[in-house]
């Protein structure tokens, strides 16, 4: 642990000194999420597709009208939203879980937070391939526009990361932060149309939707996986904004507090 | 005369003392409404300067709450000083509690690897000291085992193991090291007379003026966040056990 520093400016330079750090925190999420379970990381690929059938046996009937291919649809939704909401929440806590070491030891405590959301990143990549397993096995269109969805992945990745360590820094100082944020998320879900079109929402409650960046992110996906479609200019900008926005939020809200954790856990 | 390694320039440590603790939004709402979030200020530090020159061995005496820990905590880099300077030249590894950072769902072997990481250590190294942490610590067997099923005195082998496999320049030392059994505990003093004699610069807080007397050249002493006295180990010491 090389300290010949003055404590200013730790947040760039370290990270590479860390990397191997970085790497084992999300490799330890990882297995340890799976260990002792029969069917070990396939439990990612069977938990989104296995609500996929019950939700399309259900709903496939109510809304088979609006909704073109309901499996794709919901899917796409619904390993966003479960990204953002994991790793959301995975972040919240990684300060508080770790506190233990970081009593001890110095270490960047951002990579605590990042540790966990990478973990879910890359069980949100392995879950596409059910995705793509599932638009061929409904003879979904693959256009050249599914490359794009990297865009708002990407997208995806910076907003988690930035509302990650927002409430990871909030959540230290105040605990019941973790039972609203869980209210929250629930709100969230029901509000980002992940397993109904979004047209059944009245007129004068659409705004809600042009507000929620997840939704933004949610339907940015389906332009690329289901529609095969150029991006709406007005949502990737609104979209794009509200990931930099957060991203910076939580950056700032994170550094400025970060010394002060160690009192609070 | 050597060059100093850590240099504390008046530092000092501030912490809030609330009289009751708010740590959830709700209660911090409704007494910033009554107006009664009263903190208390509370120096666990105040005006703290010495040097530690390279090979120096230096002890931290003082009673219990006279900020040891709040020092030792600030100088490996786990708190920052709400006041004043601190220059560390060189590697440090704190020898606080052993196994922290430990996963107990994790096996022996994969505990290596995280909590070196954790200690800053590079994938190459622990690959290459691998077995020598192994055999220090004396848990061959027991390698692909999760750690909650270790004994205390296992963990606390393991944690020493690969806290100490590196030849660190600085070491900070809380307490004497008590770990396993008899036979273990004279391979870990072993161990750090070994890197005593290397030469190396420790930070060494103790409650036994004996020790520090044995051990260091050095020592300081704190009272109520203060430095009461400084120099010579064996006049410090000798002050220190009147008082």
């Amino acid at each position: 642990m090389e300290i010949s520093k003055k404590f200013e400016h730790r947040f760039i330079v370290n990270f590479s000194k860390y990397q191997y750090l970085l790497k084992e925190l999300i490799k330890r999420d990882i297995k340890i999420k799976y260990r002792r379970s029969v069917l070990g990381i396939f439990w990612s690929f069977l938990n989104p597709l296995l609500t996929m059938v019950v939700l399309t046996i259900i709903f496939s009937a109510i809304f088979s009208m609006t909704i073109e291919n309901f499996p794709v649809y919901f899917l796409t939704g619904k390993l966003v939203f479960d990204f953002f909401a994991q790793g959301s929440k995975g972040a919240m806590m990684s300060i508080i879980r770790n506190g233990a070491i970081i009593k001890k030891v110095y270490v960047p405590k951002y990579m605590y937070s990042l540790g966990v959301i990478f973990s879910n990143f890359v069980t949100f990549a392995l879950s596409l391939i059910v995705l793509f397993m599932v638009m061929i096995a409904t003879h979904a269109d693959f256009t050249i526009y599914i490359l794009y969805a990297i865009l708002p992945i990407l997208l995806l990745l910076m907003f988690t990361i930035g509302a990650g360590l927002l409430l990871a820094a909030l959540t230290v100082f105040f605990r019941d932060i973790e039972h609203l944020y869980g209210v929250f998320i629930t709100m969230l879900m029901y509000g980002s149309a992940i397993f109904y079109p979004a047209s059944i929402i009245p007129q004068q409650y659409q705004f809600l939707f042009n507000l929620n960046p997840i939704y933004a992110l949610i339907s940015l996906c389906r332009d690329s996986f289901l529609y095969g479609q150029a991006f709406n200019t007005g949502t990737l900008l609104y979209a794009s904004i509200s990931s930099v926005i957060i991203l910076i939020l939580g950056i700032v809200v994170f550094y400025k507090y970060q010394d002060k954790f160690i009192l609070n856990i | 005369m050597g060059k100093s390694v850590i240099k504390v320039e008046n530092v000092g440590m501030q912490f809030n003392l609330s009289q009751e603790k708010v740590d959830n939004l709700k209660e911090y709402v409704i007494k910033m409404l009554k107006r009664e979030l009263l903190f208390q200020e509370f120096w666990a530090l105040k005006n703290i300067s010495f040097e530690i020159e390279k090979g120096d061995r230096m002890g931290v005496l003082g009673l219990n709450g006279a900020g040891k820990s709040t020092l030792l905590k600030i100088i490996s880099g786990v708190m920052k000083p709400t006041e004043g300077n601190l220059e560390i030249k060189g590697k440090l590894v704190p020898l606080l509690e052993l196994g922290a950072g430990f996963d107990s769902n994790y096996t022996g072997r994969e505990n290596i690897y995280l909590n070196g990481a954790i200690l800053g250590y590079t994938k190459e190294f622990l690959d290459e000291k691998y077995d020598e942490i192994v055999e220090f610590a004396e848990i061959r067997d027991f390698m692909d085992v999760p750690i909650k099923n270790f004994s205390s005195g296992m963990r606390a082998r393991l944690g020493f193991a690969i806290a100490t496999v590196v030849e660190p320049e600085i070491l900070v030392l809380d307490e004497v090291l008590s770990v396993g059994d008899a036979k273990f505990r004279q391979k870990s003093e072993a161990r750090i007379m070994e890197l005593f004699d290397e030469g190396i610069t420790v930070l060494f807080v103790s409650h036994s003026i004996e020790q520090v007397k044995r051990l260091c050249n050095k020592a300081i002493w704190l009272e109520k966040g203060k430095i009461v006295m400084q120099g010579d180990a064996e006049e410090v010491c000798n002050k220190y056990a009147e008082s």
